[in-house]
Order: structure tokens, then sequence, then C-alpha cells
């Protein structure tokens, strides 16, 4: 039994790290309409900007303060996202007004790679450290309850929280304030939005913009956790079943699917991997997602789309 | 409409440019010996494979620096296969027409597709510490050269350092090894040996496949956790090993009990969990970190001092670095044995390098004389032995560096080879192979 509330914890805890990079989909196609591809590589450039501005910053200063370079270092990552939102809005989105949401689509492969090339030829493609003191040690907890006790992992648990926090602040950015209902509008229909006087172009910047910063704070975590490194882009793929299961339009919907798929994944692979050879977490995530898709197609949470002839 | 024009005009000249560098480097390719490269700078395994990339194009220049192969300059040319199989291939079919001598695909998985094009080709495959294990029995696999060790090598000494640690390998009896492994042919090839061994001494092998590129691993380590084996071998690459050790770190598992294979035992793999990280041991593929080696100071000044080195100078020497240096140096005696025979200052072809190959002699006293004294021990190949050596060291990582043990490991070589000449014969047996003779050895 101790063993299932172990898996069930770092599961939910993993999910709500998936939830994080889920976030990031479902904000910026609550706003614009466009499924980005690119959020992964966005995750791998705003993490090594942090890197390697960090490890600058701190050279700078003589490796004396490590919290104030890392401070300098995210404000410098957030300009970097800044310019990122700015360049796509300018150069890419600007021109696709009202194209097809698959051209959209394609559009955002296209920003995958050069921002993956970019960010690998400005910063480098070696594997760095980003260290905001996080703890790598566990803790035991209810050792007299279960033999051995329970496992958490304090590394885990903090980034779930900050993971958390963030759902919150952009749920509340998205349904309280008026450039959260400016950006909804502008998902619902473009041309509608621009007829009363919302201005696309500057909105568009704004949740590119806000995606970054989640991108960012979701590549610090994952960064502290395996080092910036090529991988964090497939870090998005983890995130891909959780946006299809919860929908695409949902904050909630991204939380609720992170949370199911990373328990899914993490029970599956403990309880039927063995029976199958094991390796099936991946893959049995999008299975997972599948079979939610099988009753609601429109994810646990999406909006129901009518199209009236 | 202006600035259409003089866009069209510079892709043009570019166009032009690009047939004249071509049509240059054509010219180049009969004078020159020249080597293809497969690297993978790019993509989720780049920060292993630059350095490999790097010490082997470095080996290259070194070998110009100091006059080429009795005489003949040496060629090359990057081909970008970011790990993927079919992207190796791309990249095999692209540059085996420009006078490939000799391919090293740095991948088990192009190395299973590529073994069934060399022999048509007629280019030998170079898989140092990597690749198809049966493919040291030169009789079948006439033009794969798995030089150096190959996996099974790799699972039986890790085993024997494991029962050395335990006292003997009576003692292994009852005990509980986890193989953590990459889920692809890579991390799947040590399997075999190890369940052999397993047989042979009584201990329960669990398996714990992670899926590419190795960086969700935790319900493994719950699983670890749960099962709590004795000791843990790491068959990774890339990502997957600092990614294990550090959830190692987060489940308490000790890192002094685990085993890295020689690709999970280099900087890439510990350098960003430190003292995480400390304890930990991995096999050396002969050599380990190797900052003093003669050849080290030789690149640095006849190449780095010069501003011809390929990455940062400070990489030089270190372990993935190394062993693309080694690879590299394995190709060129390869080519210069091969001149002994057909003619010392010729352009050899690849049928000529893998005569070289299959008589590779290079004793203690050659290596020393190369700079590579301290780094590696003597290999001897033979038309029937496509491996020539099978030495490996234990090396530990103390939180900052690799510290090599004094102690070489031999791989118990009876056990392996009957484990070698059944799969060989039965892969001869599928393809329909006629396994050479020594007598047509000699030819």
């Amino acid at each position: 039994m101790g063993f299932f509330i172990e898996t069930l914890i770092g599961g939910l805890m993993a999910g709500m790290l998936y939830s994080l990079v889920a976030l990031g989909f479902v904000l910026i196609f609550k706003s614009s309409g466009v499924f980005n591809f690119a959020q992964g590589a966005m995750v791998l450039f705003a993490a090594l900007a942090m890197a390697r501005f960090s490890e600058w910053a701190n050279a700078a200063l003589g490796g004396d303060s490590l919290l104030l370079a890392n401070v300098i270092a995210f404000f410098g990552a957030g300009l970097a996202m800044l310019f990122v939102a700015w360049a796509v809005e300018r150069f890419v989105l600007r021109k696709l007004v009202n194209q097809e949401g698959a051209t959209l689509l394609m559009a955002t492969l296209g920003i995958t790679y050069i921002l993956e090339g970019v960010g690998q030829t400005l910063f480098g493609s070696e594997i760095y450290n980003i260290d905001v003191g996080m703890p790598k040690e566990p803790v035991m907890m209810f050792e007299s309850m279960f033999e051995g006790g329970i496992l958490i992992n304090k590394e885990d648990f903090i980034a779930a929280l900050i993971a958390a926090i963030l759902v919150g602040l952009l749920t509340l950015f998205f349904q309280k304030t008026p450039v959260g209902r400016a950006l909804r509008a502008v998902a619902d229909d473009h041309q509608a939005a621009q007829s009363i006087g919302i201005p696309l172009n500057r909105i568009w910047v704004i949740v590119w913009l806000v995606a970054g910063i989640v991108a960012l704070v979701a590549g610090i975590i994952w960064g502290s956790k395996l080092g910036v490194q090529f991988s964090l882009t497939t870090v998005a793929l983890r995130a891909l079943p959780v946006v299809i299961l919860g929908g695409l339009t949902s904050v909630p919907g991204a939380i609720v699917g992170g949370l199911i798929i990373g328990v899914g994944e993490k029970l599956s692979e403990v309880y039927i991997g063995p029976m199958v050879g094991g390796g099936i977490e991946i893959w049995f995530a999008y299975v997972l997602a599948l079979v939610f898709l099988l009753f609601r197609p429109q994810g646990l949470f999406g909006e129901k789309i009518i199209n009236r002839v | 409409m202006k600035l259409r024009a003089l866009a069209l005009a510079a892709a043009i000249s570019a166009v032009g440019l690009t047939s004249a560098t071509v049509s240059t480097s054509a010219v180049a390719q009969a004078k020159e010996q020249f080597f293809p490269v497969l690297v993978y700078r790019t993509g989720a395994y780049a920060a292993n494979g630059n350095p490999w990339a790097n010490g082997y194009v470095d080996y290259l220049k070194l070998v110009n620096a100091k006059g080429g192969i009795n005489g003949v300059k040496l060629s090359f040319e990057e081909c970008e296969t970011a790990y993927a199989t079919d992207r190796g291939v791309e990249c095999y079919e692209r540059l085996k027409g420009k006078g490939a001598t000799v391919f090293q695909p740095l991948s088990t998985g192009v190395t299973f597709a590529l073994t069934e094009k060399a022999p048509v080709d007629k280019i030998p495959l170079i898989t140092a510490g990597y690749g198809r294990s049966e493919s040291q029995d030169g009789s079948v696999f006439t033009w794969n050269f798995p030089l150096l060790g190959t996996y099974w090598v790799g699972a039986d000494v890790a085993i024997q350092y494991i029962a050395k640690q335990a006292g003997g390998l009576d003692k292994l009896k009852g005990k509980k090894i986890a193989l953590v492994y990459h889920d692809s042919p890579f991390g799947k090839e040590p399997i075999p040996a190890l369940q052999e061994r397993a047989k042979m001494h009584g201990f329960e092998l669990q398996l714990l496949p992670v899926a590419h590129p190795g960086v969700e691993q935790k319900a493994t380590w719950l699983q670890i956790r749960q099962s709590k084996p004795d000791n843990v071998l790491l068959w990774g690459w890339g990502v997957m090993n600092s990614t294990a050790l550090k959830e190692a770190q987060a489940t308490g598992y000790p890192r002094e009990k685990m085993t890295g294979i020689w690709w999970a035992g280099a900087e890439p793999d510990v350098k960003d969990v430190g003292a995480g990280a400390k304890g930990y041991n991995a096999l050396a593929l002969q050599h380990s970190a190797e900052p003093n080696a003669k050849v080290v100071k030789d690149m640095l000044d006849m190449v780095h001092a010069k501003g011809q080195g390929t990455g940062p100078k400070e990489e030089v020497g270190s372990v993935l670095y190394m062993r693309g240096m080694l690879s590299a140096m394995l190709s060129v005696e390869g080519v210069r044995k091969a001149q002994e025979r057909y003619g010392k200052g010729k352009v050899m072809t690849g049928e000529q390098t893998r005569w070289g190959l299959e008589n590779l002699n290079l004793d203690q006293k050659t290596l020393d004389g190369m700079g590579f004294a301290g780094v590696m021990r003597p290999v001897q190949t033979s038309c029937l032995d496509h491996m020539g050596a099978s030495w490996v060291r234990i090396q530990t990582w103390d939180g900052a560096k690799w510290v090599p043990a004094n102690d070489w490991y031999q791989a118990d070589e009876k056990l392996l080879r009957g484990m070698v000449m059944n799969a060989s014969r039965k892969y001869a047996e599928e393809k329909k192979i006629t396994p050479r003779t020594p007598e047509q050895c000699k030819l």
C-alpha cells in the first residue's frame, strides 16, 4: 500500500509539472486559436537563456552572489522571451491573420526549428546547470504507518507548488482582468475583436509573452531537475496528451489532465510495465488520452464546437 | 523589385560558388585519404556527441600537421545524424561515393542498419566500444570492426567488478542486479551476456528499460526503491545518465552501488549532478580523462595553439574527446597498415583499408610513440578476431572529476567466444553467408 501511495504522489507531482507546460499550449490556443507546436522549443530557449545569463552574471559578479545572478538572469531571459513574442507577431502571425488553423500550426513548426537552432547557436549545446537552490535529497514520511515510509521528493514538491501558484495566477488573469477578457475575445473571432477596437497585434505579443514566461518558469524547474539541454524540447511532447485530455481551451483542463496523465503513466509503468517488458509510460499516456477522446472528443473541459451550416 | 533581383543574383552566385567548392573537393579527393565523419552536434545527444566529434576531427588535423599518413594528407566531411538511424543511413549514402575510407557511425542503431550495406559497398565499419557484439567474428562479419570492446565485454567486466566488490564470483549467488537500460538496440545489447552470467552465478537480473531520450525515470527508480537491488548497472547515453543519477539521489539509492557502461562514464553524464554523483563508478574503455597524455599535449601545441582546434581547448583530454581521438587513430592506423602492403604514400580504398584493420598490430611501443602511453593497451586484430582487445578499467566520480583505478579487467574470452560464435553462425545462416576460412583470410 505504501508503495502504491508513493507512486501515486510521484505521479501527481510529475503531473503538476506537465500541467505547467500544457498551460503554455492552452494560453496561446485560447487567445489566438493557434496550436503552438513551438512550446517545447520555447521552454528550451528560455531555459538556455536563463542558464547562460546566470552563469555570465555570476562570473561578472565574481561568483559572490548566485541569488543576484539568478534574479538578473530571470529578467534577462524574460526580455529574451519578450523579443521572441515580438518577433513571432511581427514576422509570422501578422502575415497570417485569418488563415486556416493548419497554416498557423505549420508556422509554429517553423518557429520550433528556428528557436531550437538559434537557441543552441547563441547559448551553446552543452548541458548547463540552473542552480536555484532546489533541495535534491528526499524526505521520508509516515515511517510508522508503512514499512520503509513514504518517500517524498522535496524538489518535485516545491516544483509542483510553484506550478500550482502559477496556474492560479493565470486563471485569475484570464477570468478577472480586462486584458484576459480581450485575449478570449480575440480567440473567439479575430475580425470581431478588431471591430470593437481590440488591438490584435498588441494582444498577440502579450499572449506570446505570457506563454514565454510560463515556458521560462517550466524551463527553470525542468532545467534544475534534468539540466538544461536539448531534451527539454521533448517535455512538450509529454504535455500533448495532457491538452488532448484536458481540452485545448481550458486552464482547469490542463491541470486535471496533467494530474491524470502523471498518475496514469507512473502507475502503468510500475504495475503494467513489468508484464509487457516495461518502458511503456510515454505511449501509455497517449493511449489514455485517446481512450478519453472516444467518449469526449473535445477533451474533459474543452468547449464543444458547433458549426451551423 | 530591385531587392528581388539582388537576392536572385546572390542566390545564383551562391549556387555557383558551392558547385565550385564541390568540384575543388572532388579534385582534392584524388590525392587525399577521405574520412567521412558521422556526427551528432544537434539533438538530444549533442552534449555527448560534440566532444567525440571534436576529438575525431582534431586527430585527423593532428595527423595532417605531422605530415599525413606517409605523406598522404587526410580530408574529411562531417554529416549530421542527430543520433537517428534514418539520418545515419542517409549520411552513409551521401558520403560513400566520395571515396570513403571507413565509417564510424557512433550509434548501434545505425551500425545495425549499415551492417548489410558495408559488404556491398566494400567499406569497413569501425564501431569502437559499441555495435553488434557478435561482429567480433570476422569470418562472418567481414566488414565490421568492434575494436577495443563490445557490449558483451562491458557486461562481463561489470559483473566481474561487482563480484570483486562482493568478495568473489561465488558471492553473487542470491543477489539481485538491476539493469537500467536505454530502450534501443544499444541498451538491449548486453542482456544476453548478463543473462549468461546470471545463469552461471545464480544472481537475479532485473530488467528496467527507459524510453528515449531518458528524461522520465521516476517510475523506474520507484521500482528500484521497492525491489532494493544489490547493484544497478546503468546502460545509458546522453541525458539518460544524468537523469538516472539524479533520480538515484532523489530516491536515496547509493551511487557507489551503481556501475555504468563506458558511454555512461563521461563528463556530460555527471557534470551537472556534481557531488550528487560522488562514488558512482563507470567502466572505462581503456582510457579515462587523460589531460596529461603526450598526444593531448601534441594536440594543444600543433592544432589548438594554431587556432585550428574544432571545439574549446578545455575539453581536450576529456573522456569523450579521448574516445573520438582514439577512434580516429584506429582508422588512421588501419590505413597506415594497409599502405605497408599496398604501397606507402598511396591513397587506400575501403577494401585495402579493411585488410589493414584486420592486420592491426599496435604494440605498446608503437602506442607510446604516438603519445598514447598510459592511455591504452596493445591492440592486435586478425581476420577472425575483429575486436583486437578487451581491456577495461573502472573509474569513479569523486564529485569533481573521474578518477581511474589502477586495476585492469579483461573479459572472459572463453565464455564470450562461445556466445559470439553461436550468434554469428546464426546470423550467417539467416543471411546465407559462408564464413571465411583461415586460408581465405590469407588472400
